[in-house]
């Protein structure tokens, strides 16, 4: 028996090598009011790759998630401080028009939203924002989309129906196609299958692991399993800090820290 | 043992005493006659209606709608010209009103500083409840000759003589009129309008907005597109209920609208609508055809607010099923 234990350490954080990183946050903290959220949090999210949020409710993986596309600046007396690098530049810096950064930083929520116009017009709005593009490269690129959000063959004969018409797990999807049409760089996924079916979440799933080939996927989970198979890095967060960060299987297999190894073990959470 | 303990507790259903049963029916009975007591009261006003306007239509026939004429003196009535006044009043009053309470709404929604937001949606909130009579005083007594020395008289005066712009103004400059009653009922239905706005617009639920917003949406994009096809449904039964208080509007606009029969010929001339044609005559008015033909109006006017009022619901379904 090994009688020499060495503590573990109180916070594991792999740094990634500088030229597969696309977003990195840099010593975040992050305020509901007085309320801090967050906790000096400094992690990097690789291109092309899909990083894991997991930790228990209220840990602040969904606040993190807020700050990278600013979505908390909607509500005043939220606010963060540090930084967050898009491609090197400050995003959190009021230079940075909000609504360009979003286009580029895409987010898909919990619930499935869609707004109250058509499935061909859900898919289509966020494109007509920022694009002018003839009737026939709308038709291809929404087409395009719901193929990738694994929806088509589901709507392809009812693109003229309501977006409320279909099932929750299709509407989730749509919000993905929805998302995807306007090709951000960065994806975000707020728990994107909490409320869907265990069919609905594998389709899911899969369009997920498709997507990592184009875009830089973030998603926040409380699935584990969920988390081991899609992505490539896992954060663990706990109480508003990030306590490890890894590649995935290491994360998962041989957890560093003993917060993350209680929480992958099942010990509380 | 526990499963003992069920099996005999199955064994011996729970019965209810009779009594609990007969009273149900009796609940019943209650609600269905609460239920039909609305109903029943309406079908009577409808019916009381028909029947003491009968003789003004059966004097008038046609000529009762389509005429102009409203002549005591004479005996001969139509009501062609209140009818006239009661649209177009309700109408500029809605298209006054509509885009300021949207305005009002978006602003307590959307843009207003939290510190704000109560107190403004509370004060719209209590205006919907001031009595028409106040803004009806008001509007005679402050409003009309303010609007008639301030805007009545420039418009009059810069108007080129000839003109469709000079037809459309002439008038007495007296500040009681058309435009000014509708100005009043704008801003009496204003406040109803504009804090149910709001509450359908609180019912959005936050992520079908933040989702709008995460497509790089700004806010007016988000306005226009999401958020408001999102409420369209009860923005129209709230639109609609308020062109229904001001179709039926009485005092305020008795105050103000100069009470002349006839056809109205400008914006700034004095007018008359049903309700305050009623509410001016009908204490004066001796039984027969002048009597008649004022529960004759009264009877348009029921009609003319019920299509409205089906309107809306035939709007809403439509809506609904997108």
């Amino acid at each position: 028996m090994n009688t020499q234990i060495e503590a573990p350490p109180e916070t594991a954080v792999l740094q990634l090598p500088p030229e597969t990183v696309k977003l990195t946050v840099q010593n975040l903290d992050f305020y509901y009011g007085s309320k801090q959220a967050l906790f000096d949090v400094t992690v990097s999210f690789a291109e092309k790759a899909v990083t894991a949020l997991i930790g228990p409710s209220g840990c602040g993986k969904s606040t993190l998630l807020r700050v990278l596309n600013r979505m908390y600046s909607l509500y005043p007396g939220q606010k963060a401080a540090g930084q967050v690098l898009l491609d090197g530049e400050d995003v959190l810096s009021s230079r940075v028009d909000v609504a360009t950064l979003r286009a580029r930083v895409g987010m898909v929520f919990q619930k499935p939203t869609p707004f109250p116009m058509s499935i061909y017009e859900n898919v289509a709005y966020g494109v007509r924002l920022y694009e002018r593009l003839s009737r026939a490269d709308m038709d291809a690129r929404v087409e395009d989309s719901l193929r990738r959000a694994a929806l088509w063959e589901e709507v392809k004969d009812k693109l003229k129906e309501s977006g409320l018409s279909l099932s929750g797990g299709q509407q989730q999807r749509l919000c993905v196609a929805r998302g995807i049409a306007v090709r951000p760089e960065v994806l975000l996924l707020d728990e994107p299958a909490s409320a869907l079916d265990p069919i609905s979440t594998a389709k899911l799933e899969e369009t997920i692991a498709e997507l990592k080939r184009d875009y830089t996927i973030v998603i926040v989970t409380h699935n584990m399993g969920q988390a081991a198979r899609l992505s490539d890095h896992t954060g663990f967060m706990y109480l508003g800090k990030l306590v490890e960060f890894g590649e995935t299987e290491q994360v998962f297999t041989n957890p560093v820290t003993a917060r993350c190894r209680d929480y992958i073990t099942g010990r509380f959470g | 043992m526990t499963l003992a303990a069920e099996t005999s507790a199955a064994a011996t259903p729970r019965r209810r005493s009779a009594k609990g049963a007969g009273f149900d029916r009796a609940f019943e009975i209650l609600c269905f006659t609460a239920a039909t007591f609305l109903l029943t009261a309406l079908g009577g006003l409808v019916v009381s209606l028909a029947i003491g306007g009968w003789p003004a239509f059966e004097a008038f026939g046609l000529r009762f709608f389509t005429t102009a004429t409203w002549d005591p003196v004479r005996d001969v009535y139509g009501a062609a010209g209140a009818v006239t006044g009661t649209l177009v009043t309700s109408a500029i009053a809605l298209l006054i009103a509509l885009p300021l309470a949207l305005g009002i709404a978006i602003f307590l929604v959307e843009l207003c500083p939290p510190v704000l937001r109560r107190p403004i949606g509370t004060a719209v909130e209590l205006l919907a409840g001031i009595p028409s009579i106040v803004y009806g005083m008001w509007g005679l007594f402050v409003f009309a000759p303010w609007f008639a020395k301030h805007v009545q008289m420039p418009i009059m005066m810069s108007a080129e003589p000839g003109s469709f712009w000079e037809k459309l103004t002439t008038g007495v400059p007296n500040g009681a009129g058309i435009l000014t009653a509708s100005i009043i009922l704008a801003i009496m239905i204003l406040p109803f309008i504009a804090a149910t706005l709001r509450e359908l617009m609180l019912t959005i639920p936050a992520q079908v907005r933040e989702s709008a917003y995460g497509l790089g949406s700004t806010t007016f994009e988000v306005i226009r597109k999401v958020s408001l096809p999102y409420i369209r449904t009860g923005a129209i039964g709230a639109v609609m209920l308020g062109l229904g208080r001001a179709l039926g509007e009485t005092m305020a606009v008795t105050f103000i609208i100069g009470n002349a029969h006839g056809f109205p010929t400008s914006i700034f001339a004095s007018g008359s609508t049903i309700a305050s044609t009623i509410a001016n005559e009908f204490a004066e008015a001796p039984p027969g055809l002048h009597s008649a033909s004022l529960i004759a109006l009264g009877f348009v006017l029921f009609v003319i607010t019920f299509a409205v009022l089906a309107l809306a619901r035939i709007l809403i379904g439509r809506q609904a099923n997108l």
